[in-house]
């Protein structure tokens, strides 16, 4: 994180016109102070995203072809699969915390800290207390998948939606509030635990904290429509977004529909909570670490560039901390922790620093 | 032309704004004064859409700002209000570049370009243009927000005490710019201000408000009065008259 490839801020603006810039077409406008170097990011985030690319896919590559030892076609399949769970997991945490970061006006908070993945644990978890059965057994893991989504969206858009409000509740009010409501969420997940019968807890346990190891091709493939569907609506909103980042008022004067536009962004962090959580379970503090990365690579304010950079630098680092774990240390399932340490330390960090701001 | 009719809102049971009914000229200098708490930023508030009301109505050209589509108003009506701070990392240029927004979503256009130019170069930022907003001083900054409004382009221009931050050389130099785009651009401009020596120089009419009500509105002539200055604030002042200004002192 060096400041080399940047034109120096501040520094006086070349005359000549930008090599390459586009010529100005009503040529009123002085071309000495205006076009010269008209977006000095736009050279750095190409770069930014070009090496985060080059990063994702030979880390990719690594983990589809280290050690493999000749037995291709038992390896490759297996591997694709948890390679695609990692990919989708790892941009639909990080689209949803750089999404949650605007609404909410802050850059420490993700869905994950705020419990929103305890929310679909026990949405899962009501779900199968309500229709008796495992709700996969009944359902199928797709149509489990689909009623636990509904459910947990459908809290989430309220409970969280009011929570954010206006988006003038401190940062730790918030924080406040997502421990409180993340612990009642795990408290009322374990109670409904309780009184389950066994074969249904087991059922349960192995629907909800899957690892990326077994991963369930029909869900995966639920989960990544899903993630193109937020995806796709994300980048769809991103210019309000950009407007957002502004804060509530001048958003508002600038003409963004605050409520309505604050509404979807939520919508659209719940579903993607929804999508990764059920392939792997909660992954709480992943977000803030991916995200932070993006911000301080990037320096934009940009939704576009700065989903695209956290989505990347997410994939990177999970499938980089599965290749070591999995095939060169030979652990298994160990991904979360090692996120939750890391993830957890660089929280820390964040909250003293904000303290002391 | 801006209506406002019987805008009223209350906190709890302190009523801040009490039923104000006033007219918002087309063009022209308009200036709000009033001691603290008199309601004049809740107002101006109020009429930017930033708070709902309790009661009343506003229009901006006919269009209910409440009711009509935001990106409609935001063509016609703009607002600058005390600094709120963005975690993000924007440039003065970009921020500028904000201001079309309503025009353009997020597209600039070439006529975008030629505005915020224009823009930063009204606002003599044209050296400071990729700097980080955060790098700037309060001054530096109050002016790039100012050139994001004049970016908008819109008729009516809303400025909620616009001149804190700033030193003596650049309010007076804000002033003036506000008394240009009144003058060569025919744009109706409404400040909150506190010192009611530039609200005395520059306007065309002054609007006073004391309690939630409008308790003078009319030329500087007519509400800089000593009378009318003591009603106002509830406290004395002397009024000068230097050349062709009107000048209150108020410091002994």
């Amino acid at each position: 994180m060096d400041d080399a490839p940047v034109t120096p801020a501040g520094s006086p603006a070349p005359a000549s016109p930008r090599p390459g810039g586009p010529a100005d077409p009503t040529g009123q406008v002085a071309a000495a102070t205006a076009q010269a170097p008209h977006r000095p990011r736009a050279g750095r985030t190409r770069l930014v995203l070009g090496i985060l690319t080059l990063i994702a896919l030979a880390a990719s590559a690594a983990f589809l072809t280290y050690g493999v030892d000749g037995h291709w076609d038992f390896a490759l399949p297996r591997r694709a699969a948890t390679l695609g769970a990692l990919a989708v997991v790892g941009a639909a945490i990080a689209v949803s915390t750089v999404v949650f970061h605007t609404i909410t006006h802050n850059r420490i908070l993700t869905p994950g800290i705020m419990g929103m993945d305890s929310l679909y644990v026990l949405a899962a978890a009501s779900v199968v207390t309500a229709t008796g059965n495992s709700a996969s057994a009944v359902l199928g893991p797709v149509g489990a998948f689909a009623a636990n989504t509904l459910l947990m969206t459908g809290l989430a858009l309220v409970l969280y939606r009011w929570l954010i409000g206006d988006g003038s509740r401190g940062l730790y009010t918030l924080l406040l509030v997502g421990v409180i409501g993340g612990t009642l969420f795990g408290s009322l997940t374990s109670f409904l635990l309780r009184t389950m019968d066994p074969n249904q807890y087991d059922a349960l346990m192995s629907d909800l904290f899957a690892s990326f190891t077994a991963v369930d091709l029909r869900l995966l493939a639920t989960a990544a429509a899903l993630l193109a569907l937020c995806g796709g609506a994300a980048w769809w909103l991103a210019p309000r977004l950009d407007v957002l980042t502004l804060g509530r008022e001048r958003a508002i004067g600038l003409g963004v529909d605050y409520r309505r536009t604050v509404t979807l962004a939520m919508g659209i962090v719940a579903l993607l909570v929804a999508a990764s959580t059920a392939l792997v379970g909660p992954l709480t503090f992943l977000g803030v670490v991916v995200a932070n990365l993006a911000y301080r690579l990037t320096r934009t304010y940009r939704h576009r560039v700065n989903m695209v950079a956290a989505a990347l630098v997410a994939v990177a680092a999970l499938v980089t901390a599965q290749t070591v774990l999995q095939h060169v240390l030979r652990f298994n399932g160990t991904v979360g922790s090692l996120v939750a340490l890391v993830g957890g330390t660089w929280f820390l960090w964040l909250l003293v620093k904000e303290a002391r701001s | 032309m801006i209506t406002i009719d019987s805008l009223t809102k209350s906190y709890g049971r302190q009523v801040v704004v009490d039923g104000v009914t006033l007219e918002l000229p087309d063009s022209g200098v308009t200036s709000i004064i009033g001691a603290n708490g008199a309601g004049k930023s809740t107002l101006l508030s109020m009429v930017s859409r930033v708070l709902g009301a309790d009661a009343g109505v506003v229009t901006v050209d006919g269009l209910d700002v409440w009711n009509a589509p935001g990106r409609k108003i935001a063509r016609r009506l703009s607002i600058l209000r005390q600094e709120t701070h963005t975690q993000a990392r924007i440039t003065v240029r970009e921020l500028v570049e904000f201001g079309r927004y309503p025009h353009s979503r997020g597209r600039l256009t070439p006529e975008c370009r030629a505005a915020v130019d224009e823009a930063l170069a009204f606002c003599d930022l044209g050296e400071l243009e990729h700097r980080s907003i955060h790098e700037l001083s309060g001054g530096q900054r109050q002016r790039a927000c100012v050139a994001m409004v004049l970016a908008q382009d819109t008729r009516y221009v809303l400025l909620d005490e616009p001149l804190n931050n700033l030193d003596l050389v650049h309010a007076t130099a804000l002033m003036r710019l506000v008394r240009r785009l009144a003058d060569e651009r025919g744009k109706s401009i409404v400040l909150v201000l506190h010192d009611i020596n530039y609200a005395s120089v520059y306007s065309d009419r002054i609007v006073a408000m004391r309690d939630g009500v409008v308790v003078r509105d009319g030329s500087p002539a007519d509400v800089m009065t000593e009378d009318a200055l003591s009603h106002i604030y509830g406290a004395p002042f002397v009024v000068h008259t230097l050349g062709e200004d009107r000048i209150a002192a108020y410091y002994r």
